[in-house]
């Protein structure tokens, strides 16, 4: 089993469905953060005593090692795609895109976007380095510290766009790859949900609604 | 009507454009058509002619095939070069004409390149081991009505190559999957399914075509239109021939 | 004036003693076999790879044989019978509607017009069965029923169902089969594969055929390939009329090659000219492209009744248009043969007014979907190349060259006359007499390549291995030296007229005076003008760049300078053959009703010529019918 596992990855069928399988759990992960986010809503007490909660039931270093996992490979086996790609292609002097969508085509440049804006992230609001107010578990005030500023919620909009965009290619091109295929609207539809839900809270606090 | 035509010219290890205007076209020529009227007047004017490859001229051998202005033959859907005729393009148009570009399909002169890997994919697996002379009764073996539909639909792939032309990876996953889809949805391919799969594929790879990345341009290049489908297919396919035991 | 000498007639054609149903068994019984473990140490060249050539590579790898497979084309798959759409006959009588292999061998000999050898066609007959089993197997997607079952259609001259199809691309789907099968024998290492590759002549040691001398077709290297036996599967040679439904690459120079170091040439006028092509739309026209024969299944013919009529076809009302196929020929209506059909047309309209091909009852009776379900594809064809809706204006068709029935003389055993030089497929003569039924080519190339040869050729290889070959050798040399010496030729003429100016020049000839209805002046003017044309050829043509390159000039320089030799032995053929039958039709040999004139009394024959050099020899194969009685074709 373990070295059908390596003669698997080392196809770039493989690659791909480790990506696929990675890029899964990474969702899924973003879709529980995105409702977890919700919590600001109900005010500061119940923000503050969600992120209380997440660390009481000790699943958050579990949850960290699993994804720093996810994105070790996810971003090794699309390296080596990549590379790969970059050697079997051809240069043309005239080159026009056909179909291929807005978001099929930028899932490189906007992973590494993701992956630049996730290391923001955590300093800002994990760290908390890179935060206003800065204190530790005081998790509402930190974030409402952040979306006073223009700056902040720029950068957290486009990060989020651009995780709209690969999470709307990923999860057709997931499907695809693993076999089942659904149709594209899903994956723009699920794509609208967490980009919505995410930007739901900088745009809260930064019209006053949430304060 | 006019056309100004910018072709890629090579004979060594490296080639460029050269535009050769042309005015006295007929809309009712195909593209092709108006390649043997610059090559008659080359050939005339004592120059080399332009060589690209092309036989039955109906788009059925998969010999012809080009990218005209960036898109692999042409801008017609569905249709190959030898097909596309000259009405789709407005007079005056200046089309620019490369080879089909791909590490493994390295040029060989001018717009002529070599799609040998085509059948060594195919030679890896891409047949169903029956002998002559081994067959049983043609209806032995009843085939549902759309299983055969769609392995006829992928089995209508014409090798051209406008797949991997297309792709932003350089990758032949298309004209793999198509062949693979063709034999594993019948009865008659499920024996060699699984392996199949995996040594197509592993040719595909050993070739250095790129892998597959769900870019979605081969299909709409592809002058046969075979669905994106066959390639989930043939992931499906590879990832059970590496993780059941049913066909090691 | 002589134009050809007969010399003697062939004796032996190797057919068993026996009755009609047991005589391939008797021949496969008598055939001395090669023992599996020897058979590694005999070798075969297979020219061409199309659905004999890539058939037969296949089968003999399977059998153990070491084999080398050749074609022009880049990869084997692109050989021309990947264009053929209708389908293929089998007489398996799935549908209960009396076929039988008796009925399919009748129907043939028929449908050839009594010119074709008995035995081979009943073989053909018999082998039919097998070759949709095989087919089938391998995974062709041939079209089924809802039932599961295997669907069939009816064509021309015939009464029953018995073409088995997929869709419009039977002849891609049934080559792709066979290029599958011979992959996984280059993949074995029992074939080895050399595509981009010319043969430019045979090489004969001893009498017998023991290579051949090849051009590579990349590097321009002229060299020699050696083996026990060579196989020509090279196809048909209807491209020397310039325009016709052949790819653009066939060409006659492999079995013209082979006719000139010996191999007889058989019946070469008999060229089949397919009624329904789309029209030609200019002087640019690089070839024709041909719309299956099973549009006449649901598709009517007409032209308007007033030969003046110059309105566009929908404004010509029903009372003024004339269904004159299925007025001439009302049993088989739309549905006759092919060279019946080109004909009929050809005298009622004389190329001069349209011929319609119309769906609008097809579309009334059965809907435009059915009609789509069926025809879609060659209906989107005929849309890309002329830019009107079939849908809705009828079709206009033109008739076109679309095989040829003649080529290499072959026995019994599909071997030439040269020893060891077996020819298959659309190169040999042997199935079809003067005229093809439709969907019958695919399958005798694939009798030939998977059952016929691989049976018989062991008979053969018994006496192999042959002493081997160097190119040191005097007669190998010479071959060699003189395929170089004819490419340097051509490439130093350096005249100013192009290739295919000469090729367009000799096709109008040849469709003028050796097309659809050859008389003895036009004939005559032909053998004139091709001498003169052919030394003109030889004196301007232009070939650019050199012989060591990719040099697509010389490729054609070197087939029409054969075409042009061809050309002249078909004109013998028809101005010798003073008669009427398929699809080679005497304007003087015809019925008060315009139909073809047979004369068995003096040309129940095949014609099989020699080479000299100068005037051609005729050998008669006398042709003797014991099984179907030459009568009259009748298809009212």
């Amino acid at each position: 089993m373990v070295v059908d596992t390596i003669r698997l990855y080392r196809s770039t069928i493989g690659k791909k469905a480790v990506m696929a399988v990675t890029g899964a759990a990474l969702f899924l992960y973003v879709v529980a953060h995105m409702i977890g986010n919700l919590a600001v809503f109900a005010g500061p007490d119940a923000l503050d005593a969600y992120g209380r909660w997440l660390r009481d039931i000790g699943v958050v270093w579990p949850v960290r090692v699993g994804l720093l996992a996810a994105v070790v490979l996810h971003f090794v086996a699309a390296y080596q795609l990549t590379a790969r790609a970059r050697r079997a292609r051809g240069r043309y002097r005239h080159r026009r895109v056909v179909q291929g969508s807005y978001a099929a085509r930028t899932m490189r440049w906007g992973g590494v976007i993701i992956a630049l804006f996730v290391v923001y992230h955590l300093l800002d609001l994990t760290v908390g380095v890179l935060n206003p107010n800065g204190v530790p578990g005081a998790i509402h005030a930190n974030v409402v510290a952040d979306f006073q500023h223009w700056y902040v919620v720029l950068a957290y909009t486009v990060a989020v766009l651009a995780l709209g965009f690969h999470i709307r290619h990923g999860v057709w091109s997931a499907t695809q790859t693993l076999g089942v295929t659904t149709s594209r609207v899903v994956g723009l539809g699920v794509a609208v949900v967490v980009c919505a839900g995410f930007l739901s809270v900088p745009f809260a606090v930064f019209t006053g609604l949430v304060s | 009507m006019k056309l100004t035509l910018r072709i890629w010219r090579q004979s060594g290890a490296t080639g460029r454009l050269v535009e050769y205007p042309l005015d006295d076209l007929s809309p009712d020529m195909s593209f092709l058509e108006a390649l043997d009227v610059l090559n008659e007047r080359l050939v005339l004017a004592g120059e080399e002619p332009v060589a690209f490859d092309h036989d039955c001229r109906e788009g059925i051998c998969g010999m012809c095939g080009v990218m005209i202005n960036g898109v692999a033959h042409g801008p017609q859907k569905a249709t190959t070069a030898c097909q596309l005729h000259l009405r789709h393009f407005e007079d005056g148009d200046v089309l620019t004409v490369e080879p089909w570009r791909a590490e493994p399909f390295p040029v060989v002169r001018d717009l002529v390149v070599d799609r040998s890997a085509f059948d060594r994919i195919v030679a890896a697996g891409g047949y169903i081991s029956v002998p002559a002379g081994s067959a049983p009764d043609a209806h032995a073996t009843p085939v549902p009505k759309p299983d055969a539909d769609t392995a006829f639909e992928a089995a209508a792939c014409i090798g051209c190559g406008a797949c991997v032309a297309a792709c932003p990876n350089g990758s032949a996953m298309l004209f793999t999957a198509a062949k693979a889809t063709h034999l594993g949805v019948l009865p008659q391919g499920q024996p060699e399914r699984y392996s199949r799969a995996r040594d197509m594929v592993a040719e595909h790879d050993a070739l250095g075509f790129g892998g597959c990345t769900n870019a979605g341009e081969c299909t709409p290049a592809c002058p046969k239109g075979i669905p994106l489908i066959t390639i989930a297919r043939l992931n499906a396919d590879l990832l059970r021939a590496h993780t059941s035991r049913s066909d090691r | 004036m002589p134009f050809y000498t007969e010399g003697s007639p062939i004796a032996d054609q190797r057919v068993p003693v026996g009755p009609i149903e047991s005589r391939w068994d008797l021949r496969r019984f008598s055939a001395r076999l090669v023992n599996p473990a020897n058979r590694r140490h005999r070798s075969v060249i297979v020219v061409g790879t199309g659905l004999a050539g890539g058939a037969a590579a296949a089968t003999l790898g399977e059998l153990g044989y070491r084999v080398k497979s050749f074609c022009y084309q880049d990869s084997p798959r692109r050989a021309h019978s990947i264009a053929a759409q209708g389908g293929i006959n089998a007489a398996k009588n799935y549908r209960n509607d009396g076929d039988s292999v008796h009925r399919l061998f009748y129907d043939t000999v028929k449908g050839g017009d009594f010119r074709s050898r008995e035995s081979n066609v009943h073989r053909l007959a018999q082998i039919s069965v097998e070759i949709i089993d095989q087919c089938v197997a391998q995974g062709v997607p041939f079209a089924r029923e809802y039932g599961g079952l295997l669907d069939t259609r009816s064509f021309g001259g015939a009464q029953v169902s018995r073409t088995f199809y997929a869709r419009g691309q039977t002849g891609q789907q049934l080559l792709l089969g066979a290029y599958q099968a011979l992959e996984r024998q280059v993949d074995a290492g029992r074939v080895e594969m050399h595509p981009r590759t010319e043969m430019l002549d045979l090489i004969v040691v001893d009498g017998r055929a023991r290579g051949i001398v090849v051009r590579d077709l990349v590097s321009g290297a002229v060299s020699t390939h050696f083996a026990d036996a060579v196989v020509l599967a090279t196809g048909g040679y209807g491209n020397v009329f310039h325009l016709s439904t052949n790819a653009k690459g066939c060409n006659t120079t492999a079995i013209w090659r082979a006719h000139r170091r010996g191999a007889l040439f058989a019946n070469p006028c008999f060229t089949q000219i397919h009624p329904t092509c789309i029209p030609i739309s200019g002087d640019h026209q690089s070839k024709l492209t041909l719309m299956s024969e099973s549009l006449r299944n649901d598709g009517r013919v007409w032209v308007p009744a007033n030969p003046r009529d110059s309105r566009p076809p929908n404004d010509i009302p029903e009372a003024e248009r004339d269904y004159f196929l299925e007025r001439m020929y009302p049993s088989f209506g739309n549905l006759v043969p092919r060279d019946i059909a080109s004909r009929a047309a050809k005298n009622i309209s004389d190329e001069k007014r349209g011929v319609y091909l119309d769906f609008a009852d097809a579309v009334e009776r059965l809907g435009a979907l059915a009609v789509e379900q069926r025809y879609g594809n060659l209906f989107e064809m005929y849309q890309r190349i002329t830019g009107e809706d079939p849908y809705r204006v009828p079709m206009r068709i033109y008739p076109a060259v679309h095989y040829t029935m003649g080529g290499l003389w072959v026995d019994y055993d599909l071997r030439s006359n040269i020893p060891g030089l077996y020819v298959i497929g659309e190169a040999n003569f042997s199935d079809h007499g003067a005229n093809r039924l439709g969907a019958s080519a695919l399958m005798q190339g694939l009798a030939d390549g998977y059952f016929v040869l691989p049976g018989v050729i062991g008979d053969y290889l018994a006496d192999a291995p042959f002493e081997p070959l160097s190119e040191d050798h005097p007669a190998v040399a010479d071959t060699m030296s003189e395929v170089r010496g004819r490419v340097k030729t051509l490439l130093a003429v350096d005249g100013d007229r192009t290739v295919e100016s000469f090729h367009r020049e000799l096709g109008r000839l040849m469709w003028d005076e050796c097309g659809m209805e050859r008389g003895e002046a036009g004939l005559r003017k032909a053998l004139e003008r091709i001498p003169e044309l052919r030394e003109e050829f030889w004196q301007r043509v232009k070939v650019p760049g050199t012989g060591a390159q990719l040099n697509q000039e010389l490729e054609k320089a070197g087939r029409v300078a054969d075409f042009f030799e061809l050309a002249e032995l078909m004109c013998v053929d028809a101005l010798h053959r003073e008669e009427s039958c398929g699809g080679h039709f005497r304007a003087e040999s015809q019925t008060p009703d315009g139909e073809a004139l047979r004369d068995d009394a003096r040309f129940c024959y095949v014609a099989a010529w020699e080479f000299t050099g100068a005037e051609p020899v005729l050998h008669k194969e006398e042709l003797v019918f014991e099984h179907v009685k030459p009568s009259t074709r009748s298809y009212a």
